[in-house]
């Protein structure tokens, strides 16, 4: 069922949390709900729920107007961050709560609580009550709670927040599987980016009592819309390097380590504006002295992480630069070093308000020589 | 550092032993004296070694206290019913109307809330006499003077408040997402409040109810003023055995275990709600 959200706002005690907020989530999309804590995300997720009210504002499902319609008759299966498991029933009786409600047969029911607990891997302690669980079953019997009576729409709070790592990442692969064989329309919070570009067809950014950016995970990463946003995704964070483009021989360019380096032709409308560069460290590449766009850097520091290797450089004036290569690439270690941007891949952003400058044309890979 | 500890839990056990010999003594002596005549109980030095005798619990049964100056007529046994009767009376009727006013006043923010549930608490800042007066007016106007009703519609004044103000902290206490999720999963908010607010505010309501019930058994005003011979409880009842002839200590100790019965009976059975910590492992702490 597709979600309708138009002009949403709501506070609580003069504390104004979401204002005018809106959405359109077609029928089968994931979209994620993404920000800091105190974003907002939660209270999205309730109001959808039916379990608060907006104050102004619209919420439309499947072209209903959800206004006066109680949490029980929205149809809707919702994960809580914080488990909200019925402490005084086992995880068998949390996981078949949805289907009693519906009244259907006791074979019916346990037919299909067996076969979402077989689904998550707790089929074995479906006779334990909240209490006996750990903490990473509990979320399982929680999801599983909110899956059994296969609702067209999932409100998903964070639900893997409270799990260990192992069991995350785990999750992480398993849940796309598991949401897409649902086929429902799935709202999925979370503040890590990582599960946020996992799950996602669409992630929407909160903050600001509202949402910041919206769009595919790729969007988001490449082309974050503030310097904000940009600093949310991606490990190690992005370089933002403050700089003033110039008018150099060919096109604009920035001054790193005293060198001129050549930025896209698009930004000319920046030339002589206080500017944030952003520079994915995956962007940054190593070459040798005088490859076109090489500027000169100190190695300072170097960590090998299984996967990658990021080195910590500075640039003639001591701005620190984060360079990531693939693991098992050559690179130097220490001492002096030439690095060149993928320009492509770079962004530029008003240092005064962090938005992104838009490049006059779409961004292309060409590369001022 | 043995030795310390040793002697620790020595004189640990010798406070609680003096505690509990502090709080007990009394009922210890009253249970006694329960099995002795007025003569042995009166007996200067006072003794525990004496002959026990049944005679005070026979003369509560049977209703005949016998005195020097002759048979008295007493009806402690229907005391005692009335007792019961009216305590758990009120009770019921406060455990009806206060546990979803509790509900109402813990979970739903209305206007006025919380002024009403202090008014309903403020019952009783009064003295209950100045209450009682014009209610004892009222109620012969309207006929409910002298009637169990009429005492049980009074005992809401005792009942209620505490009930309502105990119970509410309960319901307050559960996660309110644990019933969002009941109610998402499709359940109405009754089947909800009957089905998870309910039995997870148990312990509150069994506590609420025993001491709502020792509130009323030991009530003595309410009664002694409203209610005639036939309907009084045990605390009004006791004023028979001061005779003209004396006071019959016996009777009164012997009267005074009977009445401790009952509540130390709920007592027993109230425990196994009120030690259940039922919201554990609700939802991440």
């Amino acid at each position: 069922m597709s979600i309708q959200l138009s002009n949403i706002r709501k506070s609580f005690a003069n504390d104004l949390v979401l204002d005018g907020v809106s959405l359109d989530i077609p029928t089968g999309e994931t979209l994620v709900l993404f920000g800091p804590s105190g974003a907002g995300k939660t209270v999205l997720l309730r109001l959808i729920a039916g379990v608060v009210d907006p104050d102004e504002g619209r919420i439309i499902v499947n072209g209903v107007d959800m206004d006066g319609v109680v949490p029980e008759d929205r149809g809707i299966g919702m994960a809580f961050q914080n488990f909200a498991l019925f402490p005084h029933m086992d995880a068998h009786a949390n996981i078949a709560s949805p289907l009693t409600a519906r009244r259907e047969t006791r074979s019916g029911i346990e037919t299909r609580v067996r076969e979402v607990a077989k689904l998550l891997k707790i089929d074995h302690v479906l006779g334990h009550t909240p209490a006996e669980l750990s903490n990473g079953q509990k979320q399982r019997t929680a999801l599983g709670r909110a899956l059994a009576a296969e609702p067209s729409i999932l409100l998903l709070d964070d639900p893997l927040r409270n799990v260990d790592a192992k069991l995350r990442f785990e999750m992480r692969l398993e849940l796309p599987r598991l949401l897409k064989a649902q086929n429902a329309t799935v709202i999925f919070v979370t503040q890590d980016y990582k599960e946020a570009m996992a799950l996602g067809d669409r992630i929407a950014v909160m903050g600001d009592h509202g949402i910041v950016q919206i769009g595919t995970p790729e969007e988001i990463y490449l082309c974050p819309s503030s310097t904000r946003i940009a600093r949310l995704f991606g490990d190690p964070t992005i370089n933002l390097l403050d700089v003033v483009p110039e008018i150099g021989v060919q096109g604009p360019v920035v001054q790193l380590s005293a060198t001129d380096v050549a930025i896209s032709g698009s930004y000319a409308g920046a030339v002589g504006k206080a500017c944030s560069l952003g520079i994915r460290p995956e962007a940054i590449r190593f070459v040798a002295p005088g490859a076109p766009g090489a500027f000169p850097v100190e190695i300072e520091a170097e960590t090998p992480l299984n996967e990658k290797t990021v080195t910590l450089a500075a640039t003639r004036n001591h701005r620190e630069i984060l360079v990531s290569r693939p693991a098992g690439t050559p690179g130097p270690d220490h001492g002096k070093a030439h690095v060149a941007i993928d320009m492509g891949n770079a962004l530029l952003f008003d240092r005064a308000t962090g938005a992104r400058i838009i490049a006059a044309d779409a961004p292309t890979d060409e590369m001022a020589t | 550092m043995d030795q310390t500890s040793t002697l620790e839990k020595v004189l640990r056990r010798v406070a609680i032993s003096l505690v509990i010999l502090f709080f007990m003594f009394p009922i210890f002596w009253i249970v006694l004296m329960s099995f002795q005549t007025n003569e042995t109980i009166l007996r200067v030095p006072p003794s525990v070694i004496f002959e026990p005798t049944l005679s005070n619990y026979v003369a509560l049964v049977t209703g005949k206290l016998e005195t020097q100056a002759g048979t008295l007529e007493i009806n402690f046994m229907s005391n005692l019913w009335n007792s019961l009767f009216l305590s758990a009376g009120s009770v019921a009727v406060g455990l009806i109307l206060g546990i979803p006013a509790a509900y109402a006043f813990g979970r739903i923010k209305f206007r006025g809330s919380e002024d009403i549930a202090f008014t309903l608490l403020s019952f009783r800042f009064a003295p209950p006499l100045l209450v009682l007066l014009p209610l004892t007016i009222y109620f012969q106007k309207i006929g409910l003077a002298d009637t169990y009703f009429g005492l049980i519609w009074v005992y809401q004044l005792i009942v209620l408040p505490l009930i309502l103000w105990i119970v509410r902290g309960y319901f307050e206490d559960i996660p309110a997402d644990i019933e969002y999720a009941y109610r998402i999963a499709g359940h109405s908010w009754f089947s909800t409040f009957r089905t998870v607010a309910l039995p997870l505010a148990m312990p509150g309501i069994a506590a609420a109810g025993l001491l709502a019930f020792i509130f009323a058994w030991n009530n003595f005003i309410f009664a002694l003023v409203l209610a005639s011979a036939d309907k009084q409880p045990v605390t009004v009842g006791a004023l028979a055995f001061v005779t003209a002839s004396g006071i019959q200590y016996g009777q009164v100790a012997a009267g005074i275990v009977l009445s401790i019965l009952p509540t130390l009976a709920l007592a027993l059975y109230a425990q196994r709600y009120l030690v259940e910590g039922l919201s554990l492992g609700a939802v991440k702490g």
